[in-house]
């Protein structure tokens, strides 16, 4: 029993090593070529530099392409927070008829037109209306992806928010507006972070959409323009394009550590994409 | 509403035009700011108004671009010709087409079903028998290969197995082994496999938390073995996490774009899951009219696996 044992400690340690090194394998890049003084593709101990970061912060593209990826994120975070908001409130408080048949239904349609199922409708769609290679247009496109599943959660948020302190609100004169803003967000604010941080999460890591709805280089966001890193031999510029990873990769896992922190991974396991 | 009620005011929907109903929803769901339908329906319609433009318009109206010769230029670009089902029919026949739908299948079946759900699962399991130490830098790696954006993620993976200086050749002694024009689809698999196991080993992980521990003290009386314990104390208490899982996983898997940026769909189509030929087909060839069709193919298939899924949701919340 004790052998068995024993080779059971052994087994799941060797299983766990073996992962590890699976999936940590990849990840090595990110950590050695941004620091080395001629990166290549392949992992090697750094000949350690800070150069490439000056190279990347000398790069117009690279620099303008994460103000882009901010301000995308930021546009379509504000619009879903504020609508998704404005919705499950009164979802929660007020049965509006065919409510509840309503969130399934958008529920089930969120899963199932997602960006790569529809990309031929929304492209056209955009077309006709003049927002291809407009920012605006990838915020729209987002947002409308992300709120169905905004509402949904914000509204389990809202239902679990005690009422009587908007009854007092009320009594003392206060607005629908004026309830939602100053007593209804402070308490709903956990639910709030949540689905802000979900939604940058979201959008900084999306491909599909400013791939196929943004033209002009000087319009796309990170995750499009670090495939157009080329020198002038036409070889990937692997400094640039190493050091560019690192920083673009760093503010989703901050706010995933955030996250983690704060409500633990058991819950946002249901909540990415 | 400047005005402000009593206390004592008996109808607590104040404005609303149905006195009766909204004091019967006081009672269902509280309706304690005052709303009233017409107010609550005010603040729906904006996000509705957003959803209904640019989601469910655009599924809606691959309906009828389906059966239409719409092109991104040229003539049938200024004035699309109605086609009926042409674009169908030519699609079912395309080689090309049943061509990418194995391929999305077997990618499907091998990177998420078989792979993500297995993986995984050893994870959860494993890791909770771990010192929290290591699970804790385990559960991390797996979880970067997730988070990380899928940009980054593809150039990773292409450095990891260039064929000149590639890591993995350099590790496996493999010099000079083109992995992605030799095992294109394996490649992408394996890729999909690292990319995606994080979320079935977080739902496995909540789901194994959720097995009473009692349950497991009487198997180890009982002598089970490991095998054993799994079949008759485990499956049964994570049936449910198990359907989830697979249902959400070939969902996402299904729609998943990302080896577009590792293979773009080559060597000859050998890596052309049905997002990357919806993308050539459509927006790199031009045939919007045939992309269509084909959206509207993968929006039905999308359509079967939710329904099965959201039905599963909604029986086990009452």
């Amino acid at each position: 029993m004790t052998v068995r044992a024993a080779l059971g400690v052994v087994g799941r340690y060797v299983f766990a090593g073996f992962v590890f090194v699976f999936f940590a394998l990849p990840l090595l890049w990110l950590l050695s070529a941004p620091f080395d003084t001629a990166p290549s593709v392949q992992v090697s101990l750094p000949d350690f530099t800070l150069e490439n970061f000056r190279t990347l912060w000398d790069n117009p593209y690279a620099m303008r392409s994460l103000g882009n990826s901010v301000l995308i994120a930021a546009g379509t975070m504000a619009i879903t927070l504020v609508l998704a908001a404005l919705a499950s409130y009164a979802l929660s408080r007020v049965r509006i008829p065919g409510r509840d048949t309503l969130l399934y239904l958008l529920l089930l349609l969120s899963s199932i037109v997602t960006g790569t199922a529809a990309m031929v409708p929304t492209f056209l769609l955009m077309t006709e209306l003049g927002l291809i290679d407009r920012q605006l247009g990838v915020v729209l496109v987002l947002t409308g992806g992300l709120l169905p599943t905004a509402i949904f959660i914000l509204k389990d948020f809202m239902d679990s928010t005690p009422r009587s302190y908007e009854e007092s609100a009320r009594v003392f004169g206060a607005s629908s507006l004026q309830i939602l803003r100053h007593v209804v967000v402070p308490i709903a604010r956990p639910g709030l972070a949540t689905i802000a941080v979900w939604a940058v999460v979201q959008v900084w890591g999306n491909f599909l959409v400013p791939f196929i709805l943004l033209r002009s280089p000087d319009r796309q966001p990170a995750a499009v323009v670090m495939f157009t890193f080329y020198t002038e031999g036409g070889q990937p510029n692997l400094a640039l394009i190493s050091t560019f990873s690192l920083l673009f990769s760093i503010p989703v896992v901050l706010m995933y550590l955030f996250v983690n922190r704060r409500y633990g991974f058991r819950f946002h396991g249901g909540i990415k994409r | 509403m400047t005005t402000v009620p009593s206390p004592t005011d008996v109808d607590p929907a104040g404005p609303a035009p149905t006195g009766a109903g909204a004091g019967r929803a006081r009672i269902d769901d509280g309706d304690a700011a005052g709303l009233g339908r017409w107010r609550a329906t005010g603040f729906v319609a904006p996000a509705l108004l957003v959803v209904a433009v640019f989601l469910v318009f655009p599924a809606i109206w691959t309906l009828y671009l389906g059966l239409t010769n719409w092109r991104l230029t040229g003539l049938a670009a200024a004035e699309p010709e109605f086609v009926g089902t042409e674009n169908y029919t030519d699609a079912l026949s395309d080689p090309a087409f049943r061509n990418s739908l194995l391929l999305t299948l077997a990618f499907v079946f091998f990177s998420a079903i078989v792979g993500q759900s297995i993986l995984g699962f050893a994870l959860a399991w494993t890791a909770r028998r771990l010192r929290p130490a290591v699970r804790s830098v385990l559960e991390t790696v797996v979880l970067l290969a997730w988070i990380i954006p899928a940009s980054v993620v593809a150039f990773l993976w292409l450095a990891l197995l260039d064929r000149r200086e590639g890591t993995l050749n350099a590790l496996l002694g493999t010099d000079g082994t083109a992995w992605l024009l030799e095992y294109p689809m394996q490649s992408i698999i394996v890729f999909n496999i690292w990319n995606g196991t994080a979320f079935s080993m977080l739902l496995f992980s909540s789901a194994l938390a959720s097995v009473p521990p009692s349950q497991f003290e009487t198997a180890r009386m009982a002598g089970a073995g490991t095998f054993a314990t799994l079949r008759d104390v485990v499956l049964p208490n994570i049936r449910g996490h198990i359907l989830t899982n697979t249902l959400l996983i070939t969902l996402w898997t299904f729609n998943v774009f990302a080896p577009y940026l590792i293979t773009a769909g080559g060597p000859q189509g050998r890596t052309e899951i049905l997002g990357i030929y919806i993308y050539r087909v459509a927006l790199r060839d031009g045939a919007l009219g045939e992309g269509a069709a084909l959206s509207l193919i993968m929006i039905i298939i999308n359509l079967i696996v939710a329904s099965v899924y959201l039905r599963l949701l909604r029986e086990r919340r009452p």
